[in-house]
């Protein structure tokens, strides 16, 4: 069966940059970008949704 | 499939005041998580808060809500639950505004078992206010009032709920995301007072003062003192040093104040 890639969507207008979703993500996907979080590597996505669980400021969104 | 909390929340209220890395957010999304599971109707759950960081929390969601004075939290939600006793009756707050100046309020409600669910945010300290020291800030640690270290014993929040009478008592963490949802739900479920503290983090007032270089250390931090109630069996008391247990805490079942009054009632009618 093959993946179906993920989508990882970041509204910046709510990121306050906390760093949380870049720190714990198991396959290091996200990276910081000044004060916002961006996606670096999608392909490396297991959609775990870590990062959606843990941002507290309802920025990501993982589909 | 991204969860859709858009759906609960109020239009337009986020950005949340929060601070950034503030876990009060990841209580809030696990709160909307249970509340989607359990399928509370908007108009039949009332969600009610003191004063304090913790409490901005009913503000975003879209359903009954109360903001009240500080610490009256339990007071009127309990008014809420007498009034309407087929309501679903939420209470949220912080360690100072449940333990200190709600504290009487508090333990009353554990004492009555009136059937709500409180939800404690415990970050340490009372972060709004510019982080004076609260009952459950631990000793030697520095507050804004307690520059020198904190001289005072904490509180343990669940053995208070538990002493005063509570039935259903449970322990999570903002870093377990995952259980902080089911930990809500089984305590929206109880018949009687249910319990649910949350350990936060306040990297603002807390943090800062207490050479936490980062949320994420702060984070670590809940990572590595949680131990799950059934791994706490296999472990010795030294293990257990400096650990806070997590999970269901304390259950029973006995009869809850709703139940009790309306008998009450039907005593008086004849």
């Amino acid at each position: 069966m093959e993946k179906t890639p993920a989508n990882i969507e970041i509204i910046e207008k709510y990121c306050k940059g906390c760093h949380i979703c870049v720190e714990f993500c198991p396959t290091k996907v996200l990276e910081m970008k000044g004060f916002v979080a961006s996606v670096k590597n999608l392909e490396a996505c297991i959609k775990c949704m870590q990062c959606e669980l843990r941002c507290p400021d309802f920025a990501i969104k993982v589909s | 499939m991204a969860f859709d909390y858009d759906k609960y929340i109020r239009p337009g209220k986020l950005p949340h005041i929060w601070c950034p890395g503030c876990g009060h957010g990841i209580v809030m999304k696990g709160l909307i998580r249970a509340i989607d599971t359990l399928g509370l109707q908007k108009d039949n759950t009332a969600i009610v808060s003191g004063i304090g960081c913790a409490s901005r929390l009913p503000g975003y969601m879209d359903f009954c809500t109360l903001h009240t004075a500080h610490g009256r939290a339990a007071a009127f939600a309990t008014g809420v639950k007498m009034a309407k006793p087929e309501m679903n009756v939420i209470l949220v707050g912080g360690d100072g505004d449940g333990t200190a100046i709600g504290g009487n309020h508090f333990i009353h409600a554990c004492r009555r078992n009136i059937d709500m669910t409180y939800i404690i945010m415990n970050n340490n300290i009372y972060g709004m206010t510019g982080g004076q020291f609260s009952p459950c800030t631990p000793t030697g640690a520095k507050a804004s009032t307690t520059v020198y270290g904190n001289p005072d014993p904490a509180f343990d929040v669940a053995k208070l709920a538990i002493g005063a009478g509570a039935t259903f008592v449970a322990r999570g963490t903002a870093y377990h995301a995952t259980q902080i949802d089911k930990l809500i739900a089984e305590a929206i479920q109880h018949k009687g007072f249910s319990v649910v503290e949350i350990l936060d983090d306040c990297p603002t007032t807390y943090g800062r003062r207490n050479k936490f270089k980062s949320v994420i250390e702060m984070m670590n931090r809940l990572k590595d003192i949680a131990v799950p109630v059934k791994a706490a069996e296999k472990m010795t008391a030294e293990q257990l040093e400096g650990k806070i247990l997590t999970g269901v805490l304390y259950k029973e079942e006995r009869p809850n104040y709703t139940d009790e009054y309306a008998k009450v009632i039907e005593r008086a009618k004849k």
